[in-house]
């Protein structure tokens, strides 16, 4: 019984946000390493793609809240994700074709690029405050719980429970769908293939008659839809703060080199590695060690490794340690 | 010849600038921008020495800038006693536990010979948290349960804040040491994440270490080089040479009382333009030493060679250079100059606030300021910073202006201008990324480009 109570504490603190975690991470890290395989830049700029995707989808939300239109038990932001993305889209096509075209043509290095994507991230910046102000906006309707904690505690009659938010559902399949969707296209349609063989090898790809507009224009389509479905879903789950949308730019850098840049499969689980890491070694794990140890040894401080404070410390160590021992990231190096 | 012209034409139109501000707005407010912008020139000289000079890419200016802050409370706060009595031995141990622990890392990877080494190593890394939180945590807790409301930390060593700059350069310096060990062979863009991550989290040790900086409670009350206004007010000395300054303002009073008022106002305002002035001066001196000695680097044999390095690392190599020792180097000089001036914005602001270092603000704002005014250039660098918070600071009032002339005819409580005025903090963002963009692709070299040196 205690070792059943100690497998549930453990599913709800880590197993179940970790999930959630992971998958905001990975659909922010394929994005990125996308620009990275195909742009070869690595764009700081798209933390707050995210967030103005978001910031679409919210003002979409209260649009059709307006006009009485939800959707049943689910968030309505689902519904307005269209509008996003649409939104998104248009936004870094603009961008690409005022800004990030010349230094293509050009040929400049990628570190012109991180300073140019840096002046956009000030402009995204501004416009997201501008339009919807720097605090915090909770969009999320629709039913808030699965199972909670209770539920789950009367119906197995063990001590602890596993709660299960809506939003962490919605995020995992979301995530599934998208993904599943994703290397469909990569890997199996001509478009998808065209785009890895530019990736792989421009000049290569170019010889063989593929258009480098289209594939720049492909990407960036895939990337704001990645861009505005991650932010969503993690506004979803958390709350909308522009600051914060920043902020998970780091961890997700670092999902992407762990898994290989360039590589979206190794982003993905990048992602997952980077998520888990994080709260695996956050978590105190006083209480389950209670369960499971014999009383005599029982621990009396918390038995956690680090505080949640320095979780950026967690993304660097493992960013440092892939670096140096696999510097093309945990997956053999090869690009998308 | 076309060069210099360039520089004094814009250092020139810049003074002018805050002479307008001086007349326009007051004398206090193009003060205190004219200090930041000499703070921000330092700054600026520092990321300038990195990234112009051998093309570093250092996005942890934020740390470097935080640790330059925290040396002032570390050098110039007086020491609380009983928290030294609480704690003092548990963190003086726990520090020499690091101290060990590093030293063994660097031992393990340089000499050790083994097939085991990079299980040692990775034990001894993992190691550090636990070890530090055992020997440390209840004296820190000790310690931070001292007088929580008004203290609760240490406390410094009660020594002039001065010296903290310089002792903030050599943390600075030690800490780049470290982290170039570790990061500087990356490539450039993952040197640009590596030092963003690290910056990151020295400024959440800053926010949350209590009982060092006291976390997010601030400390307040800083020292000074300079006097104190209410010093200045209550001294005899000053108030003459106000009233010697003002004399001819001063007889025009009618009577006695009506002179007291004035003088007691003119007075007030004086001191704190005063401070303002003091602070200014001391500013100087230091921007003009840096600039005189790494325009001097620039030129001397060093220099040539970081540029060897930087156009070209292969051939550099090749002629026998350690690129990676000089990078080391460069990081070191270039991180204590920027916590030189985290320590010197912390002196001048009189208080410690862990909570308001903000990556926008305190990285990349400077990186703007080196791009914009002209990489390799350290005249450059100096007038981008100038240029940068000047357009930071009245920005603001300018965005105001712009609303309030393309919305007269709308009503005052019209949500639509409600909420502009409300986001002008933010119209700044907006001016910084164009400003950005456009000099990238216009002026891609900067305002004042990198001269060619012939020597």
């Amino acid at each position: 019984m205690d070792f059943l109570n100690a497998i549930i504490l453990l599913g709800n603190y880590i197993i179940v946000p970790g999930l959630t975690y992971g998958s905001q991470l990975a659909l922010g890290a394929i994005g990125v390493t996308l620009i990275y395989g195909v742009l070869r830049f690595a764009n700081f700029a798209y933390g707050d793609l995210m967030a103005f995707g978001t910031m679409i989808v919210i003002l979409s939300t209260g649009y059709l809240q307006s006009l009485g239109i939800t959707f049943g038990f689910l968030p309505t932001a689902l519904l307005a994700l269209p509008m996003g993305i649409i939104a998104t889209v248009i936004l870094s096509l603009f961008f690409d074709k005022t800004v990030f075209k010349y230094y293509r043509d050009m040929k400049s290095e990628p570190v012109i690029l991180i300073v140019v994507s840096i002046g956009v991230m000030f402009i995204l910046n501004a416009i997201v405050r501008i339009v919807i102000g720097p605090g915090d906006v909770i969009f999320m309707d629709g039913a808030r719980f699965i199972m909670k904690a209770s539920e789950f505690k009367k119906m197995t009659g063990l001590n602890e429970g596993i709660a299960l938010k809506s939003t962490q559902l919605i995020t995992v399949i979301t995530t599934i769908i998208t993904c599943s969707i994703l290397f469909y296209f990569l890997n199996k349609t001509k478009t998808g293939k065209s785009m890895r063989a530019y990736s792989d090898n421009e000049d290569l790809a170019l010889l063989s008659g593929i258009d480098p507009t289209k594939i720049v224009i492909y990407t960036w389509v895939i990337v704001s839809i990645l861009a505005t479905i991650a932010g969503t879903l993690y506004g979803l789950d958390k709350s909308f703060k522009p600051f914060a949308y920043w902020n998970n730019l780091l961890p997700i850098f670092a999902a992407t080199i762990v898994g290989g840049i360039g590589n979206p499969l190794g982003a993905f689980y990048g992602g997952f590695v980077i998520a888990f890491t994080e709260i695996g070694l956050t978590y105190a794990y006083k209480k389950f060690l209670v369960y499971l140890l014999p009383e005599q040894l029982e621990p009396s401080s918390l038995v956690q490794y680090i505080s949640t404070d320095y979780k950026f410390a967690i993304s660097f160590a493992i960013l440092i340690v892939v670096l140096i021992y696999r510097p093309n990231g945990i997956f053999k190096g090869k690009v998308i | 010849m076309r060069n210099n012209l360039d520089i004094k034409l814009a250092f020139g139109v810049m003074a002018l600038l805050l002479i307008m501000v001086g007349f326009v707005q007051s004398w206090g407010v193009a003060l205190a921008i004219l200090n930041l912008c000499l703070i921000s020139a330092v700054m600026s000289m520092g990321v300038n020495i990195q990234w112009g000079y051998s093309g570093l890419i250092n996005f942890g200016v934020m740390g470097f800038l935080a640790i330059g802050g925290l040396a002032t409370i570390v050098v110039s706060v007086p020491p609380v006693n009983e928290a030294w009595a609480a704690g003092g031995f548990g963190v003086i141990l726990s520090g020499l536990i690091l101290f060990v622990l590093i030293a063994s890392i660097f031992y393990v990877h340089r000499k050790f010979q083994s097939k085991y080494k990079n299980y040692l190593l990775f034990l001894l890394v993992i190691s550090v948290i636990p070890m530090m939180k055992l020997a440390a945590g209840p004296s820190i807790s000790a310690i931070e349960s001292i007088d929580a409301a008004t203290s609760g930390f240490l406390g410094g060593f009660d020594m002039p804040i001065i010296l903290s700059w310089f002792v903030g350069a050599i943390f600075a310096a030690l800490v780049a040491f470290i982290i170039g060990k570790v990061c500087l062979d990356l490539r450039s863009d993952y040197l640009a994440i590596a030092t963003l991550l690290i910056s990151g989290i020295i400024v959440s040790y800053v926010k949350h270490e209590e009982w060092l900086t006291r976390g997010v409670k601030n400390v307040t009350g800083l020292k000074r080089p300079v006097p104190f206004e209410v010093d200045l007010q209550n001294s005899d000395w000053f108030v003459n040479f106000i009233g010697f300054l003002f004399k001819g303002r001063l007889s025009k009073a009618s009577d006695l009382d009506e002179k007291i008022i004035l003088l007691n106002e003119l007075v007030m305002t004086s001191s704190s333009i005063f401070v303002k002035l003091c602070f200014s001066v001391i500013f100087l001196i230091v921007l003009i030493t840096i600039l005189v000695f790494s325009e001097k680097a620039l030129r001397s044999p060093w220099g040539r060679m970081m540029r060897a390095i930087r156009d070209n690392e292969d051939a550099a190599k090749a002629m026998g250079k350690n690129v990676v020792k000089r990078h080391l180097h460069i990081f070191m000089i270039g991180s204590a100059i920027i916590g030189f001036s985290g320590a010197m914005l912390v002196t001048y602001d009189g208080l410690f606030t862990p909570a308001s270092y903000q990556p926008l603000r305190y990285t990349f704002i400077i990186w703007v300021m080196v791009l914009l005014g002209g990489t390799g250039n350290n005249y450059g660098a100096i007038l981008g910073a100038f240029v940068v918070w000047f357009i930071w600071i009245e920005s603001a009032p300018f965005a105001l202006f712009v609303i309030n002339a393309l919305m007269s005819e709308v009503d005052n409580t019209n949500q639509l201008k409600i909420h502009l005025i409300d986001s002008i903090p933010y119209f700044r963002y907006l001016m910084m990324g164009l400003g950005l963009l456009v000099v990238m692709r216009y002026r891609p070299k900067g305002l004042l480009p990198e001269k060619i040196i012939n020597n």
